[in-house]
């Protein structure tokens, strides 16, 4: 197949890319713009690592088209620090054991940040049922919860000290 | 974590992050067949397809190679006979993945099948068509061990249980599929490929250094290991893995960096598992609840080659030793070949289903003499210190205060057996080595070195050869330095695991990291420590042990205001993020660390009552010329075990225990099982790192879980039928439990700073602990792993119709067949209905022949 121009925007910067139209999102992540941190975990979309969002809803990079992503935001695990520094997620994932080998973790992070934007105070089920899509064989889960109320917190108390 | 940033960021590179100018992508061609001689392979039409840059099959590197010595029988690609479905067979290095893809379809293998043994009974009866020709029966290795005097041990006991239980064949399934990156250098001189550098997901570089060495001859000094980002072992990347060396064998061939990684289906069939494990077990109890006597014969499928399969059924038997005081052990191990993928090391290593079968059945015995069955539990223990009847030296022993501390938290006393219909509680406990005393390559050698630098700026650099792969290894290795030298964390900088510039490190497996590799890096820290204290002491006109290394300061015991600065500093290093603990630090040598403003102020200020690290660390430069250290660590020799065959396998310097209480409920209607929460307690010595240490307790316990329920390699003729993490079902966020960990510090004498083993020992508790909650809770005793609701449905079915569960058969004769079809065994006796002419598991023809197609 022949490849073609197409731009796309990724965290937050435009980018002319050429590629086959039938390359998957995942693959032109990887190997055409070096973002590595997108994970391939699996072959049939069952692991979540490579999850990433697109204009604000998490899906797996490894079964989107990239060339349907033209015009659509696309933010990666490489886009969630914020300048620079970590982002109260990934900190927290970091101190509370939320990360182990590190290879989930991205798409983890990923989903956690989409679960935060349409729920901002979750409970426990709804964080249970939002992680279901990713899968680790290291934490046995345990460990994220903490984090990811830990990320909340620091969250609310950065938004309180702001104001 | 150090090293948590990466991670979290996406920055962290894992060996298929990586890419060089130039890389072509290597992809294997895999055995259809379960059992075939290669008559021809022509790679003719492969290598004329454009794109494609080299083919290579079994004769471009025909030396034999295994994890183990006396296992050598695995080669790059297969020589003349492939052993499983999924062997390999020949590989193709292209400029991408979709020509190599396309190339491997142009490779004509013609085969001609063999009969095949996919059960470990019916292959060890075979005469003929073994799958190794030196291995009679298809049996790789048997032992046979006696200690005490077992006949005597039954005849003193009051009860006796006997009884079958099967444990299925699981799989690490890392997040991480395996991936190797090599690339040979051009020699300057030879003008020839020379150096070989290697980026592999791999818990063991520097056994992956040797084999390549064998395989390639090449001397190890001219192959460069790198181990990146490793996301998960468990076991699954603690020996040398096809692929590593294949893309090696490709690179020399292409003249390029070829790179490989495998796809999920490929990392099911590299395998490596924890082999389905037939145990029949006999225990002798007397009334008052002492175990008298047990004799265990545990038959393993092996799979096609050896991997570390000698060692798993020694582990086997050993750990029957060193949790229990069980006066006599009779062991029967048989490691079994088969055709199908190879099983090797995984989390628990040989202990796993061995102690699912002796827990469930130490519970059928309380139940029997009418104990509770924690407290049988607690009227066997060891006194430590002490050598158990089979050689294993026990010296600190956790275990009663782990089953107080799950009894107590979990209610135990007060709420078991008084459950709502359906719900139960069930103990169970475990232990593990804090790795293994003996090395597989035998030689007196230290199992782990460590070097520590220190240069003028006060940057302590660590180099080790320990491998990091998501345990915490970077972590413990920096925190036992920063602790030892007295100084920030911040710091520390580790080099690990990359035989170029790291001294020999045997690899991240048995759980030795800590323990050995620790205390390499405590010894190695001591040595710096000494040297900056002699130079310290003179500065200071006392005697070196009478200084104190802590946070950033040396200063003399007596000296009033150490303590006082000390605790300010802590405050404020407590108060402030690492960075701004690192300004300070600078600032208080004013980013001037130069000899001759040192000497100056040396002079102006006489002796001194503390000095900051940096000052300390100049002083001892000027003093040694050089701040560097080296510290190795080898087991002592009263921990290397018995002198039997098979001895040096078990023995360990220290063993962790475990004590879990499961609770679950069982739904008598569909048959499935929740496991509700989970109370584990763990002795690992001395935790380290507690957030560390619980991940890891929580992450052994849901793993055992996962083999409990849900996880099952499922066999036809040798096919693997879910090769994919959905359908292997690995636990969920959804159905994975709370689980409690309680550590449980027994401050080991011979561990670094006491500490022990913390990421394995908890597996193999949970199992059993599950069981014995079901049958707490419906009063079945399961004797198959995992509990599916099948499997559940069946055992209540044959309790409700009073039928006796024919345990040979494994499962009520009565359940959905595909339980039985655990390894094909029963299509192969002709039993099943008729196979296409093309199935390999056909009889018809005593050795049918077919094409590549």
């Amino acid at each position: 197949m022949k490849k073609e121009l197409i731009e796309l925007s990724v965290n937050g910067r435009g980018h002319e890319l050429a590629f086959e139209p039938s390359k998957l999102l995942l693959d032109v992540l990887r190997q055409d713009m070096q973002l590595t941190g997108s994970k391939r975990g699996c072959d049939d979309s069952s692991c979540g690592a490579c999850t990433v969002l697109v204009d604000g809803a998490s899906i797996l990079s490894c079964t989107m088209l990239a060339a349907s992503c033209e015009g659509r935001k696309i933010t990666t695990i490489e886009g969630v620090s914020e300048h620079g520094s970590l982002a109260a997620i990934q900190k927290a994932y970091g101190d509370w054991g939320g990360a182990q080998c590190g290879f989930c973790t991205p798409g983890f992070i990923m989903t956690v940040k989409h679960l935060l934007s349409v729920t901002p105070d979750p409970s426990e089920a709804e964080i249970r049922n939002a992680l279901s899509g990713n899968l680790c064989r290291c934490t046995g889960y345990n460990q994220m919860y903490q984090a990811i109320k830990a990320a909340i917190d620091a969250e609310q108390k950065g938004t309180a000290a702001a104001k | 974590m150090v090293d948590a940033a990466g991670k979290t960021t996406g920055a962290g590179k894992y060996t298929d992050d990586l890419s060089l100018p130039g890389m072509l992508v290597g992809r294997i061609l895999h055995s259809p067949y379960p059992h075939a001689r290669i008559k021809k392979i022509d790679t003719s039409r492969a290598e004329k397809l454009d794109g494609v840059v080299a083919v290579i099959t079994g004769k471009d590197a025909p030396n034999p190679y295994g994890i183990l010595p006396v296992g050598h029988d695995e080669y790059a690609l297969a020589l003349d006979k492939v052993r499983y479905v999924g062997d390999n067979v020949a590989c193709v290095a292209a400029v991408d993945e979709a020509t190599a893809d396309k190339a491997l379809e142009l490779i004509d293998v013609e085969y001609a099948l063999l009969p095949a043994y996919f059960d470990p009974e019916e292959a060890m009866k075979a005469e003929s068509d073994l799958i190794h020709d030196n291995k009679p029966h298809n049996l790789e290795k048997d032992y046979h061990h006696v200690f005490g005097d077992p006949d005597k041990g039954f005849a003193e006991s009051d009860q006796i249980a006997e009884a079958r239980f099967l444990a299925n064949e699981v799989t690490h399934a890392a997040m991480e599929p395996h991936s190797t990156l090599s690339s040979f250098e051009i020699d300057s001189h030879t003008g020839q490929p020379g150096r070989l550098t290697i980026w592999s997901s791999t818990q063991v570089p520097y056994y992956l250094q040797h084999k390549l060495s064998l395989v390639l001859e090449m001397p190890m000094a001219q192959i460069r290991v790198i181990k990146p980002l490793v996301g998960g072992g468990f076991g699954g990347k603690s020996e040398v893995i096809p692929l590593e060396i294949i893309a090696a064998v490709a690179a020399r061939a292409a003249r390029a960096p070829v790179k490989i990684t495998y796809t999920r289906e490929e990392v099911f069939w590299a395998h490596r598992g924890r082999p389905r494990t037939i145990i029949d077990l006999r225990t002798g109890i007397t009334n008052d609840g002492r175990i008298t006597a047990v004799k265990a014969r545990v038959v393993q499928d092996g799979g096609a080659y050896c991997s570390y399969g000698v060692v798993t059924i020694l582990y086997s038997g050993a750990l029957l030793g060193a949790l229990y005081d069980i006066p006599n052990i009779q062991y029967d191990g048989y490691r079994v070949l088969t055709n199908k993928p190879v099983c090797g090391a995984m989390r628990g290593h040989g202990t796993v289903n061995v102690r699912f079968a002796f827990e469930s059945q130490l519970d059928e015995l309380a139940a029997k003499i009418k104990v509770d069955p924690a407290e049988v539990r607690r009227r066997n223990l060891l006194k430590p210190p002490c050598i158990t009847v089979n050689g294993l030296r026990v010296q600190s022993y956790g275990l009663p205060e782990c089953i107080d501390q799950v009894v107590k938290r979990s209610g135990w006393n007060e709420r078991k057996g008084k459950l709502a219909r359906g719900r139960g509680l069930g103990i169970a406990c475990s232990h593990y080595v804090s790795g293994a005393a003996n090395s597989i390559i035998r030689s007196d050698m230290p199992h782990s070195t460590v070097n520590i630098k220190i240069d003028r700026d006060g940057g302590v650099v660590v180099y080790t050869g320990a491998s990091e792969i998501g345990q915490g290894s970077d972590t413990m290795t920096a925190q036992i330095a920063a602790e030892t030298l007295g100084c920030s964390l911040a710091r520390i900088k580790i080099i690990a695991a990359d035989t170029d510039l790291t001294p020999i490190d045997i690899g991240s497996y048995s759980s030795r990291v800590t323990f050995m590799a620790g205390n390499a890096t405590l010894r190695a820290a001591e040595a710096v420590r000494k040297q900056i204290a002699s130079a310290a002491a003179r500065r200071m006109g006392c005697d070196e042990e009478d200084l104190v290394f802590r946070d950033d300061l040396i200063y003399r015991k007596d000296f009033a205001g150490g303590g006082a600065r000390a605790t300010q500093s802590k405050s404020t290093s407590k108060s402030s993020d690492s960075q701004q603990s690192e300004s300070s630090v600078s600032g208080k040598v004013e980013g001037q660390i130069l000899r001759g403003s040192f000497q100056q102020k040396r002079k102006d200020e006489g002796p001194k009552d503390s000095m900051s690290f940096e000052e300390a660390v100049v002083a001892a430069i000027d003093f040694h010329g050089a701040l560097t250290g080296t510290g190795s660590y080898a087991p002592p020799a009263e921990a290397r075990g018995g002198k039997h065959k098979g001895g040096g396998v078990g023995p360990s310097p220290a063993y962790s225990y475990s004590a879990q209480v499961a609770e679950v409920s069982v739904d008598e209607g569909t048959g499935e099982v929740t496991v509700h929460k989970v109370w584990a307690a763990h002795d690992c010595g001395r935790a380290l790192n507690p957030v560390s240490v619980e991940g890891q307790i929580i992450g052994s316990v849901w793993m055992g879980m996962g083999q409990a329920l849900t996880e099952e390699m499922i066999w036809k003729d040798g096919m693997l039928m879910n090769p994919g993490l959905l359908e292997y079902r690995s636990p969920s966020a959804a159905e994975s439990p709370e689980i409690e960990p309680i550590i449980v510090e027994s401050i080991d004498p011979e561990g670094p700073f006491g500490a022990k083993e913390c990421s394995e020992g908890s597996l193999a508790a949970t199992i059993p602990a599950i069981a014995n909650a079901i049958e707490n809770a419906v009063g079945i005793r399961l004797h198959e792993s995992p509990f599916t609701p099948e499997r559940v449905l069946a055992a209540l079915r044959a309790k409700r119709s009073q039928k006796k569960i024919n345990l040979t058969e494994g499962i009520d004769p009565t359940a959905p067949t595909r339980l039985r079809e655990h390894g094909g065994s029963l299509w192969f006796k002709g039993k099943g209905p008729a196979r296409h002419p093309k199935d390999p598991a056909r009889r018809e023809s005593a050795v049918p022949t077919g094409g590549a197609d």
